[in-house]
């Protein structure tokens, strides 16, 4: 089992862990953004083998972040909170 | 007699402690510190169990983890199946029995099927029952399938410890290999974790000459072991390192000696040190799976740990050096012993009184249910009562393969070792391919060095040195007679060949055709010979050929162990009301919804429907009492907590006045209805969001999550207060009345809180907050007040409700009470494809201007759709019972059936005094009045499309 950093409470076991989606998957705003765009948004995963930037959210505490890892050899290269990186 | 148990030694055993056990329905004698294996071998038991498929008779083979054929079941309370006699200690009273055998091992009555084994090869079964139907074969062939059973005297042992442990260096292993590691490591600070997997450590040290620093190996090792307790390491005995997971955590199996279940430890060490050792492998050679043959290393420890003398007149075969120990030790025992050595260059000089033979294999062994003799491949016979193998050493490198280890062959030591390190993961000793203890230690040395520490001094090998000689003996193609690779699984070399000729070459497919290496024992001693006959069969190298991939576990883990405590309730702990008491002690019949446990009606278990029906009825006519605590309160506060509640919902928000509460939905990003809900807004940057009892994490954790990436946390704050407040609510035409009755220090008058308005009183000092909202379609109000003041409040709105003639409702009568009205219940009145305007609230798509969750997908074609499902009533004709849930709506197309849409909440109604129903039909909406077939379980009866609410469609009750 993996150990992952929250950038709020440190260490903490894979299973306290909740995937939410590739870093960088920006949401187009608006009823008229095209549809391949929107269904791109909605659907498309790079699925990256290697280095891959995700969104992941530390279940106990809340704090969702951007982790960097290798999904090949499993290490965590980074994490950082989000804080308000997409605000608008 | 042939094997027995000598009159003094074995280090193993305490004399003074005799035991007595069953094996089979016979007692068996032993003492204190047998394993199984050692007290039946002492007493002459040869035919120890029968094999998978041809249920040919076994003895014992090894001496540890790696025996294949000695699996015995253990019976009564602490019954457990298939474990392995050569590890499982020797307990008095203990009753175990042979597997895959009846009525015993010995006599077994399915003993009849090896004559027919060349009819059986591999994938026979594949092959053979496919026509004209497997599941025709399929029960008597799985009551003949399997090997041990489970007893029906079992019963639960508790539940099982698991521990999270952290340390700097996990040793695996207590042999030479191990102590030495963790003792430098211990040396130099480090906190050391040292397990095996014996019940006293030493490893091959327990059986094997050795002087280290001038004392006797058992000497060094006391010492060892003294030293690393008195430094507070831990140390742990029968204890086995099942897996290495991701970023090295590694799962132990402790087992204990008093019977408490197995203990499950999670390490997570800096540095893994595998100190593992090697298995010793058989020989090919014809019927080389007779009991009475065995490991010559297992025999050596048998005789040297329990003072077991395997045979008197014994043949020990040899393709390496190893095996000259064993054979001078029982020579020195009193056996005769021939060795026979398939070398003709570079032996060591023979043991005293050992005949040695060289440049000799062994073509075939004889007997029936032990074995009789041996013939040489130059035919020479010779008759014996045990036959001893030595067919060179497996480092056991499954930990390292498991944490994607590459492996490097070896040619000289015929073996594969440990290739390109793991980080954090090193191999010494045997298991590294190391055989002089000078080797052993120096290895150990560099790990820890490479630790950055000590520069302590190595143990020092002072005796005789062991050394790794070997001419490699793999099975031939082609070869005479029955030779077995897998003893467990009973594949033997023409299974191979005939796998390779079938073109299932690769190393995994040879697996899976054949079974080799699949049984429990996962080929410990099978596989390495195994792929060494297909690469001589396909002519290729051995590293060409590859291994399999090593999984976890190394050895069988009980489940119970994987449980630990999330047994029973703790499987999936349900959530509490906090009045559950109250509820209890006045009748309610609790269930389990979307994980809270609430009361579905009160009364007691008898004649539920009329409980149900009468709360209906009566919550109608005069005022209910409902305690809706599971209800969401995750309150939304900040500067910016208006544009943030826009933009999680579909409906626009901002526009609420604070005081007042406005039902909506949230959508997913594809549009579907997520959540739907009261939002209350307290003041200018406060909102309340209730949503689904059900729903209030997933709501909570989406809140946060558009929060933390879109809004920032200067922005909005969200807090989820829903278990802080237990919230009670009163419904019906004399709620007001009932409320009336209480010092709520508010005004309840219509004009100050009318429906979806919110107001703050107290209630016996405490903060109560009012909200004019309905679930049922009457007047209702929803008090919130901090959980643990909300009993007093509770019982007095029972008190006051007698003058009324009110009535305590459960879940399911609110069930009834808002399906009467048409309200929704989100995931069963809606599915995974259901949009907003599905539920005929098309205004904001329609209007909206600003950006909210899901608005994209509302735009689409499968949204615009003009057949898409839709929200209705369904009523059946006079007289009808209720429609069954999830039956169908049906027509017929081109004369075959075919649904469109389906019913989701059926329920007779007390109110109406008929059934109400509602539905996802293909354009409902437009089809009001309409009637069509429902299909259910094949019955075709009618019903006609509604608006769905069926109660009171003008909402005048809500003011009534
Ligand atoms: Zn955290």
């Amino acid at each position: 089992m993996q150990i992952f950093p929250c950038p709020f409470c440190g260490p903490r076991d894979e299973t306290e862990f909740h995937f939410g989606g590739d870093a960088g998957n920006i949401r187009p705003d608006g009823a008229d953004v095209p549809i391949d765009r929107w269904a791109d948004y909605l659907y498309l995963r790079t699925n990256p083998k290697g280095t891959a930037r995700e969104i992941w959210v530390h279940m106990n505490c809340g704090e969702f972040f951007v982790m960097e890892r290798d999904t090949v050899s499993h290490k965590v290269l980074s994490s950082a909170a989000l804080g308000g990186e997409h605000a608008a | 007699m042939t094997a027995s148990r000598l009159a003094t030694g074995g280090s193993a055993i305490d004399r003074t402690r005799p035991i007595r056990f069953s094996f089979d329905g016979a007692t068996v004698h032993g003492f204190a510190g047998d394993t199984i294996a050692s007290a039946l071998l002492a007493g002459d038991v040869a035919v120890v169990g029968r094999s998978f498929k041809y249920h040919r008779p076994r003895g014992i083979w090894g001496a540890g983890v790696e025996e294949p054929n000695a699996l015995i079941d253990i019976g009564g309370p602490r019954a457990t199946p298939n474990t392995r006699a050569t590890t499982e200690p020797a307990r008095d009273g203990l009753v175990a029995r042979s597997v895959n055998a009846t009525p015993s091992a010995l006599a077994d009555r399915n003993a009849f099927l090896d004559r027919f084994a060349r009819f059986i090869p591999a994938a026979f079964y594949y092959k053979t029952f496919m026509w004209p139907d497997w599941h025709r074969f399929e029960p008597r062939i799985r009551a003949m399938a399997g090997l041990g059973k489970v007893d029906a005297d079992w019963t639960s042992p508790g539940t099982a410890d698991q521990i999270n442990h952290h340390c700097d260096v996990l040793v695996v292993g207590a042999g030479p290999a191990g102590l030495a590691a963790a003792r430098l490591a211990s040396g130099a600070g480090l906190t050391v974790t040292l397990v095996d997997d014996q019940q006293s450590p030493g490893g091959s040290l327990g059986h094997r000459a050795g002087e280290i620093d001038g004392k006797p190996a058992a000497a060094w090792i006391a010492e060892t072991i003294a030293a690393l307790a008195s430094a507070g390491q831990l140390i742990l005995p029968s204890t086995t390192a099942f897996g290495v997971y991701d970023h090295n955590l590694v799962g132990l199996n402790q087992r204990h000696p008093d019977g408490r279940p197995d203990t499950l430890w999670r390490v997570r060490p800096r540095q893994i040190v595998l100190a593992t050792g090697a298995i010793e492998r058989p020989l090919p050679f014809a019927n080389n799976d007779l009991p009475g043959i065995m490991s010559a290393d297992a025999a050596l420890a048998y005789l040297r740990r329990h003072a077991v003398l395997v045979g008197r007149r014994i043949v020990v075969a040899t393709n390496n050096d190893s095996a000259y120990e064993t054979a001078g030790a029982l020579a020195e025992a009193g056996a005769e012993v021939t060795l026979v050595d398939l070398r003709r260059d570079g032996t060591p000089n023979a043991p005293a009184n050992v005949r040695l033979v060289k440049r000799r294999a062994l073509a075939s062994a004889s007997g029936r249910l032990r074995v009789d003799g041996v013939t040489l491949d130059d035919g020479t016979r010779l008759d014996t009562d045990c036959l001893l193998i030595s067919g060179g050493w497996t480092p056991t490198i499954h930990l390292f393969g498991q944490a994607k280890g590459k492996l490097a062959w070896s040619e000289e030591r015929a073996a594969f070792l440990p290739g390109d390190p793991v980080d954090g993961i090193a191999v010494v000793g045997a298991a590294a391919g190391a055989v002089a203890l000078s080797d052993v230690f120096a290895g150990a040395g560099t790990v820890v060095a490479s630790l950055g520490q000590t520069k302590a001094a190595l143990p020092r090998s002072t005796g005789p040195e062991a050394t790794g000689g070997i001419l490699p003996a793999w099975p031939i193609p082609g070869s005479k007679g029955r030779i077995w690779i897998d003893y467990q699984n009973d594949v033997t070399v023409k299974d191979v060949e005939l796998a390779a000729r079938e073109n299932f070459v690769s190393v995994e497919h040879l697996k899976r055709y054949t079974t080799l290496g699949m049984a429990t024992d996962q080929g410990k001693t099978s596989n390495l010979p195994g792929l060494a006959l297909m690469a001589g069969i396909t002519g290729r190298t051995v590293p060409e050929v590859g291994t399999t991939t090593y999984r976890p576990p190394f050895t069988p883990v009980p489940l119970a162990s994987f449980a630990g405590a999330r047994v029973g309730e703790l499987m999936a702990p349900v959530r509490r009301l906090p009045l559950e008491n109250v509820h209890r002690a006045n009748g309610a019949v609790f269930q389990e919804y979307g994980g809270w446990l609430r009361p579905a009606h009160y009364g007691g278990s008898a004649d539920a429907e009329r409980s149900i029906a009468d709360e209906t009825l009566r919550a109608r006519q005069s005022v209910a009492l409902f305690d809706g605590s599971t209800l969401g309160k995750v309150e939304v506060i900040g500067p910016q907590a208006a544009a943030f509640v826009d933009f999680l919902y579909y409906n626009t928000m901002s526009t609420l006045k604070p005081g007042r509460c406005r039902y909506g939905f949230m959508l997913s990003e594809n549009g579907v209805v997520f959540d739907d809900g009261v939002l209350v807004r307290l003041d200018e940057h406060r909102f309340v969001v209730s949503c689904s009892s059900s729903h209030v994490a997933a709501v909570h954790a989406r809140l946060e999550e558009w929060r933390q990436d879109r809004f920032g946390r200067g922005a909005v704050y969200i807090h989820n207060a829903t278990s802080d407040m237990a919230t009670l609510t009163v419904s019906g035409p004399n709620a007001r009345k009932l409320l009336e009755a209480l010092d709520l220090s508010l005004s309840l008058d219509d004009a100050d809180l009318p429906h979806m308005a919110v107001g703050h009183g107290t209630y016996a000092g405490d903060e109560v907050r009012i909200a004019r909202v309905s679930f049922t379609g009457d007047r209702s109000y929803e008090i919130s007040i901090r959980a643990d003041r909300a009993e007093p409040l509770w019982t007095r709105l029972r008190q006051a409700g007698q003058a009324f003639d009110a009535v305590v409702i459960g879940l399911e009568a609110l069930m009834i009470l808002r399906a009467e009205k048409g309200f929704i219940v989100i995931g069963k009145d809606t599915d995974g494809t259901t949009l907003p305007h599905d539920l005929g609230v098309d205004g904001p798509r329609a209007k909206r201007q600003t950006e909210f969750v899901g608005r994209r997908s509302l735009f689409t074609e499968e949204a615009s759709r003009d057949n898409r499902m839709q929200l209705v009533g369904l009523a059946v004709p006079q007289g009808e019972a209720p429609l069954p849930t999830g039956a169908h709506g049906i027509k017929r197309i081109d004369g075959r059936l075919r649904s469109q849409g389906f019913v989701t909440s059926s329920y007779q109604s007390p109110t109406l005094g008929r059934p109400v129903a509602l539905g996802l039909i293909e354009r409902g909406a437009a089809r009001h009045g309409e009637t069509i077939d429902i299909q259910h379980l094949g019955k075709i009866s009618k019903a006609t499309i509604t608006a769905p609410c069926a109660v009171d469609p003008a909402g005048d009750r809500l003011h009534a």
